[in-house]
């Protein structure tokens, strides 16, 4: 389960899956799932990219992580003990312990809260800071760590700020109990360009700082490679490959990951969209690999029966039968 | 000639009090058979150019300066016109189009809808057309039946393309066609376009906030900024070596997942409240090569030393 980390893990799920029930007309219910069997540890210390399109069910998972949803089966580990069986003081420390930023500031924060209030909640409900005074200094301290003027914005509402602004807020606030894993799901997909890399360094410099280790959920590679260590790539609920940055963008091993890095715009002219076999019928064969009805390299084998997620060269990891060797 | 021209265009939205120039004194033109990519970031005033261009502006809105369609003067054509140059000559894909379609009509019903309220087709004949629209778009065309919800997310963004197309426009405005999408399926969505473009010779303008995007089909990039056009030229040279220092900046601030990340930097500040601009030049604020003059006066739209023009005072002269 090293998955080409190193040290100790800091939170792990094991054989985690996920299903949610779908009606298919009247009476009938199926299960869909959204994560199927998935196994994946994110270490101390370090950020880990979970890449996917929609639907991969990369934020399933870290819904998951913050016990918003439960898995149908599998096991959720931090710091070596279940997270699934906690008493519910176990799981309020727990949850201060978690924390999560959402990829929409314009939704994820009370339009009616000033920026002082909302970063003072969490302090609040956790019974972080005890008098007034000292609550006041700390958040002073968090609104400025996070790199606004608290005198500038603490009396603002979020409609007055910009959504790099509001995206900080956000963080203040996770940060406000001083978490162990913050888990950022598409932090700057809605923010404008110029916006996105000082949330990203302000995440790295707080990850330095604060000893944070970072979960960061996106589907765009180019921001994984700039801020991630380690980067899992998921398709429809499955791990299809987990390596060190420069690795898997150098050489990707599995064909669903060279998909995607071909698919990213260059500058250069639109050649042809990347190979891809499209079978008339997308849906997998139902014990095949997930990618096999696009997959340019399926064999029947890959129809037949799912790949592991196995070793495939030193500390690189792959779920598939003819991973992409030189 | 070009195939559209703008010159001077400023649009002016009214507020409660005063007005909001969304669009300043912006010149530009697209040609026959060219993809111009228009980027920047929320505010820019990129939507604004695609509606004034296309006569869908609010009644409030104050629109002065030449918009010019085949050498017509479209700003002051009359309603009857208006409606037979929209979709006809100039065809839009607005953002989120993909998911406007009515869901209780079958695609190719809508696009049949469409033609023939444009046209005195027959219903064969538009059913027909629909069908061969959609094998345009790569869409089999058997689904022309489907409705929106038996169609996947690329499919239903090449449909919006393939009923934009149905009257066979000059020009074709996307607004964002590639934004709600997955890199896979937009890559697919990219080579359709570039394949439109070639096959058909219709022209394209692709406004987009992702510049990335643009590099794999613009013949030509215009990058806005607070409503003023701060640089447009030949893509090659825009990518290559941008002139303008808001260019430059959007480009080093998108980190790529090949070639060098170490020079990836994020832009201080946020893009000027439209109603408080800044005096001189409007990225002035945020320039890391800003100097006196910069504060004082608005650069103009010079050519620059690499064939771009950029309305900078270290290009221009």
């Amino acid at each position: 389960m090293e998955q080409g980390g190193g040290g100790r893990p800091l939170v792990e799920v094991r054989n985690l899956s996920v299903g949610f029930s779908a009606s298919m007309g009247f009476f009938k219910k199926r299960t869909v799932s959204a994560i199927d069997d998935l196994s994946l540890a994110a270490w101390e210390g370090e950020s880990l990219g979970v890449v996917g399109e929609s639907g991969s069910g990369k934020t399933t998972l870290a819904r998951v992580l913050v016990k918003l949803l439960r898995p149908h089966s599998g096991e959720v580990l931090f710091k070596g003990e279940d997270v699934l069986t906690q008493t519910r003081k176990e799981e309020r420390v727990y949850r201060r312990k978690v924390q999560m930023v959402f990829q929409d500031p314009y939704e994820s924060l009370n339009p009616r809260s000033t920026v002082w209030d909302a970063v003072e909640e969490p302090l609040l409900i956790h019974h972080v800071a005890g008098d007034r005074h000292s609550r006041g200094e700390m958040v002073e301290r968090l609104v400025a760590m996070v790199g606004l003027d608290p005198g500038a914005v603490k009396h603002k509402y979020p409609h007055q700020l910009s959504g790099g602004e509001r995206q900080r807020v956000s963080i203040a606030r996770a940060l406000a109990v001083s978490p162990d894993l913050l888990i950022a799901d598409e932090p700057v997909s809605m923010l404008d360009v110029s916006m996105r890399i000082g949330i990203l360094d302000l995440m790295l410099e707080l990850k330095r700082k604060l000893g944070l280790t970072l979960i960061f959920i996106t589907h765009d590679l180019g921001v994984a490679r700039y801020f991630c260590d380690r980067i899992a790539v998921m398709y429809q609920g499955k791990l299809m490959e987990v390596a060190r940055t420069e690795e898997l963008l150098e050489r990707p091993l599995h064909p669903y990951t060279k998909l995607l890095l071909d698919s990213v715009p260059v500058p250069g002219g639109a050649g042809p969209a990347p190979p891809e076999a499209v079978d008339a019928d997308p849906r997998p064969a139902p014990a095949g690999c997930k990618f096999s009805p696009r997959c340019p390299y399926a064999r029947d084998r890959c129809r037949g029966s799912a790949p592991d997620l196995t070793e495939v060269s030193r500390s690189r990891y792959a779920a598939c039968y003819y991973p992409l060797t030189s | 000639m070009p195939l559209l021209e703008l010159k001077n265009l400023s649009v002016a939205y009214r507020l409660q009090k005063g007005y909001l120039m969304a669009v300043d004194q912006v010149s530009m033109e697209v040609n026959e058979g060219e993809v111009l990519g228009i980027a920047g970031e929320s505010g820019c005033g990129k939507s604004t150019v695609a509606l004034s261009v296309l006569r869908i502006l609010p009644k409030s809105a104050r629109v002065t300066g030449a918009v010019a369609f085949g050498g017509e003067d479209v700003l002051t054509m009359g309603d009857e016109r208006v409606r037979a140059y929209r979709w006809k000559h100039v065809a839009l894909v607005p953002q989120g189009s993909m998911n406007a379609f009515d869901p209780v009509i079958s695609v190719g019903a809508q696009i049949v809808e469409a033609i023939r309220l444009h046209e005195s087709a027959g219903k064969e004949e538009a059913w027909r057309r629909a069908r061969e629209l959609f094998g345009l778009v790569g869409i089999p065309k058997e689904r022309v039946t489907n409705y929106p919800h038996e169609l996947s997310g690329g499919m239903k963004q090449r449909a919006a393309i393939a009923m934009a197309l149905s009257l066979s426009p000059k020009l074709v405005i996307l607004d964002e066609p590639t934004t709600a999408l997955d890199v896979v399926v937009q890559k697919q969505i990219l080579s359709l376009l570039a394949r439109l473009q070639r096959e058909l010779g219709v022209s394209f303008m692709f406004i987009t906030h992702d510049l990335s995007v643009l590099a794999e089909v613009a013949t030509r990039v215009a990058v806005m900024y607070a409503g003023k056009l701060v640089e447009v030229g030949p893509a090659d040279v825009m990518f290559r070596s941008p002139s303008h220092p808001y260019t430059q900046a959007l480009m080093r601030a998108i980190p790529n997942v090949h070639g060098d990340i170490s020079q990836v930097k994020s832009i201080l500040g946020t893009p000027p409240d439209l109603t408080s601009l800044p005096k001189g030049c409007r990225f002035s604020p945020r320039c890391p090569h800003s100097f006196g003059r910069c504060t004082v006066e608005e650069p103009r739209l010079l050519p620059s030393t690499t064939g771009s023009m950029a309305a900078c005072h270290l290009v221009g002269g």
